[in-house]
This record gives C-alpha cells, sequence and structure tokens, in this order.
C-alpha cells in the first residue's frame, strides 16, 4: 500500500501573527521532505499540523492510503512522530511505555518484540529503567521507538538527531533510509548536514 | 538495520476500531494511570491527607454536636462528609488530565489512543479514586464526627450514586482546564453548576440514611442520582472528542 500526502494552502497563525500562509505541496511514497527555515518559521508548527495536534487557519491536508482519504485527526496510526516536546511517562520503564502505547495502538506485542526495537535503537539491556534516570539523548532514542512501533507509514520528525550521539545520528540514518523504502518522511531542522535527506526541500519564513 | 517490528502492525494500526478494541484501550489507560499514581503519589496524597483534615477538622470544631440527634443534626453531618467528598474530589480529580498536561505526555496519547478510550480510562481511574476517598473519608467520619449509620446498604447506595455524579462530572470537566491558564479558578466555576444540582440530592439522601428510615426513603434519591451520572456520561461520551482535540 503506497501513501500519498497532499497539502494545499496550508496557514497557520498565532493570535494575529502569521506564521506561514499558501503552502501547498505533494509528498509520494518513498520520498522525504526536509523542511528548513530559522527559528519561530513554523517548521514545528508545520509538522503539527501535518499529524493533527494542531488545527491549520487555512488550508488542508489529506492523506491517501488503502484506498481512503484521511484527515490528520484521524490519521493517528498512518503517523509516527518525533519531536522535542513530545514526553512519554518518566514514572514507568521503557518497556512499560512501549506496551502502553502497543496497547492503546491494538497492537499485540511480545516482550521480544519491544527488545528487538529496543536494540535496533542503541537501548538494549535498557528497557526496564524508568525514563526518569534516562539521559536527554536515550529519550529521544524511545521517542523513535515509539513513533516505529506500530509501523507507520507516515515518518514526522522534528529535529531529528537533537541531543544524539554520533552513534545516535547513525541510527536516525538508518531510519530514514528504511522509512524512504516503506513511505514518506517530513524532517523539520535547522541544521543543515541534515538537508542531506531531502528529496523535496520546503524552506519556510522566506 | 534489520526489521525490528513486523508489516501487521501497521495493519492491525490502521484497522476499524471495535467495542472491544475500545474496551481494551480504555483499561491499558487505567492501568497505566494506577501504576504512575501508585509510583508517583500524585493524586493519591492530596486526597487523602485532605479527606483526613476535614475529618480531624469538623471532629475538633463540632463533633460535640453528636450529644443530641435531630433531622437538622443529621442534615449538618451529611452536609459536612459531602463537603468534605466534594473538596478532596476538586483537589485530586482533575489530575488525571492536568498531570498529562504538565508533563507533557497529552501529545504523545492523542496520537496514539482513540479519544473515547481515553475519556473510559480516565473515568474508570477517577472511580477507582473515588471509592477510595470515600470509604476512607466515610470511615474518619464514622470514628471521628460519630455518623452513626443506620441503613448501611442505603448509605453505601447513595456514595456511590454521587460518588458516580462526581466522578462524571469532574472527569469532563478536568479534559475542559487542563490546558487552560487559570486551571483550579476553572475548574471551581465550572463544577459549581454541575455539581451543586447532584451534590443537594446526595446530601438529603444521606441524611435519611443516617437515620432508621434507611432505603425506602433514599431510594428516589438514589435513583435521580444514578439518572444524573448517566445523562452525564452519555453527555460526555459524545462531547469528549471535540474537547480533546480543540
Amino acid at each position: 500500500m503506497d501513501i500519498r500526502l497532499i497539502a494545499h494552502d496550508l496557514a497557520a497563525s498565532y493570535g494575529a501573527r502569521t506564521v506561514f500562509s499558501g503552502v501547498s505541496l505533494e509528498i509520494s511514497q518513498g520520498e522525504v521532505l526536509v523542511v528548513s527555515g530559522a527559528n519561530g518559521s513554523g517548521k514545528s508548527t508545520f509538522l503539527r499540523l501535518l499529524a493533527g495536534l494542531q488545527q491549520a487557519t487555512a488550508g488542508s491536508v489529506v492523506y491517501h492510503y488503502a484506498d481512503r482519504d484521511w484527515l490528520p485527526r484521524d490519521a493517528c496510526p498512518l503517523i509516527g512522530w518525533v519531536a522535542p516536546d513530545l514526553a512519554l511517562y518518566r514514572e514507568l520503564t521503557a518497556r512499560e511505555n512501549l506496551r502502553f502505547f502497543a496497547e492503546v495502538r491494538r497492537l499485540h506485542l511480545h516482550d521480544a518484540d519491544i527488545d528487538d526495537l529496543l536494540e535496533q535503537l542503541g537501548l538494549g539491556g535498557r528497557g526496564d529503567d524508568r525514563l526518569s534516570a534516562y539521559s536527554s539523548g536515550m529519550a529521544q532514542r524511545l521517542r523513535y521507538a515509539y513513533a516505529l512501533i506500530h509501523r507507520p507509514p507516515v515518518l514526522l520528525l522534528d529535529e531529528p538527531t537533537v541531543t544524539l550521539d554520533v552513534r545516535g545520528a547513525e541510527v536516525v540514518d538508518q531510519v530514514i533510509a528504511r522509512q524512504r523504502r516503506d513511505g514518506i518522511v517530513v524532517v523539520a531542522t535547522n541544521d543543515p548536514r541534515e538537508l542531506r535527506y531531502a528529496d523535496l526541500l520546503l524552506e519556510l519564513g522566506r | 538495520m534489520q526489521e525490528p517490528y513486523k508489516i501487521e502492525h501497521r495493519l492491525a494500526a490502521i484497522r476499524p476500531v471495535g467495542l472491544r478494541d475500545l474496551l481494551a484501550a480504555a483499561w491499558a489507560i487505567f492501568i497505566k494511570d494506577l501504576r504512575s499514581e501508585l509510583r508517583t503519589r500524585y493524586a493519591l496524597n492530596a486526597l487523602v491527607l485532605f479527606a483526613a483534615s476535614a475529618a480531624v477538622a469538623v471532629s475538633l470544631g463540632v463533633g460535640f454536636i453528636g450529644l443530641r440527634r435531630s433531622e437538622e443534626y443529621l442534615l449538618i453531618q451529611s452536609a459536612l462528609l459531602w463537603i468534605a467528598l466534594l473538596f478532596a474530589a476538586l483537589n485530586g480529580l482533575s489530575r488525571g488530565f492536568v498531570y498529562e498536561e504538565e508533563t507533557r505526555t497529552m501529545a504523545a496519547l492523542r496520537l496514539a489512543a482513540p479519544p473515547i478510550a481515553v475519556y473510559l480510562g480516565k473515568l474508570l481511574f477517577n472511580l477507582a479514586l473515588l471509592v477510595l476517598l470515600g470509604t476512607v473519608t466515610s470511615l474518619l467520619f464514622i470514628v471521628l464526627v460519630r455518623i452513626e449509620v443506620g441503613s448501611p446498604l442505603a448509605f453505601t447506595l447513595v456514595l456511590s450514586a454521587g460518588g458516580f455524579c462526581l466522578a462524571t462530572a469532574t472527569t469532563i470537566l478536568a479534559a475542559i482546564i487542563a490546558r487552560a491558564s487559570f486551571k483550579s479558578a476553572l475548574f471551581a466555576v465550572l463544577a459549581f453548576p454541575l455539581l451543586v444540582p447532584p451534590l443537594i440530592v446526595a446530601i438529603q439522601a444521606t441524611a435519611l440514611t443516617l437515620d432508621t428510615a434507611g432505603m425506602a426513603l433514599a431510594l428516589p434519591a438514589i435513583r435521580t442520582l444514578m439518572a444524573y451520572a448517566v445523562a452525564m456520561f452519555v453527555a460526555s461520551l459524545m462531547l469528549f472528542r471535540f474537547v480533546w482535540e480543540a
């Protein structure tokens, strides 16, 4: 099943301040869109609109997948979201967090599935630690586990390598490479090194 | 990188949500909240300490009025019990949603869980807290304020029905105020019109159960409370998605 994202004349405002407007684009299976721009240009807001976490001031976003159209507010099963302001439950362990999110997503995972995912993201052996004991880099890796657990066709990455070490950045490279094969990726960044992911480039705030 | 998970997971996530899925997700949210609560004591301490403080204050302040039982005396005892329950509930039951907002976990939950499951899970958690709160507060009032329960079964039913009203109303209100700036003030203002009517009924019904007249007299009030709670529950189910996604 291929996926397509179509945004038409999208605009976002906070009060009287328009962050961006008139954004139209189409992303097809296998493509990576990189959204760049200065701080405050609306990169994170753009991703939140795609995720259905915020409503656009104008315009529309539609995902076409499995022979139907999905509006962002209904498209949660299609979306994996990683962002600095994504927090998981600090009083729970990594395994408890992932098991919980798998259960509410109606996935039947075994401990081995969770262990595999943690291992792939460099968190092997730390699944039973509470998040309150995690470093910021480990928390970022766990955000990837949260985003990937349901194998979403759309991966939205806001500042994808923030707080990650070199090994962590390599894991992100691998995640994006695989997602490019399985669906679409939207990366919001102001790190020029991450422009290399781009098949399509959207520069906000110009 | 190897495949860390299976393609069936993607298919499972997009299939239509059935009633069994909703209930399973609600149960998962309830268990998650319970586990978090037992580790953080975020709401539990506030509820129990408030109930204990209220019972002790009432017992030291007006405990002596227990010397002479009258209709007014039973109403006063009943009102004091419900005031303690109400304020403890207002203090603790909004925290399910407020805690998600304060710890910034709301977005993760919104992206993963069906809205109705979130409401049901939070309601279940608030009901569990209220069962604990009602039990602790009643026992404290029986011991410290020396209330005498004429009909224990009717007393328990009135407390349960009143607690159901409190839980349904405070759960939807907590969802509404979670992202507001002045949470406590807004919660109190919104709670007033929703909680006063069932509270009046609950106070009068509880007073009846303290007397020996018991079940027969309290039954209409129990029915009224249950009808209110069910109406609030159904309205909340219909409204919650708009509140959650606002």
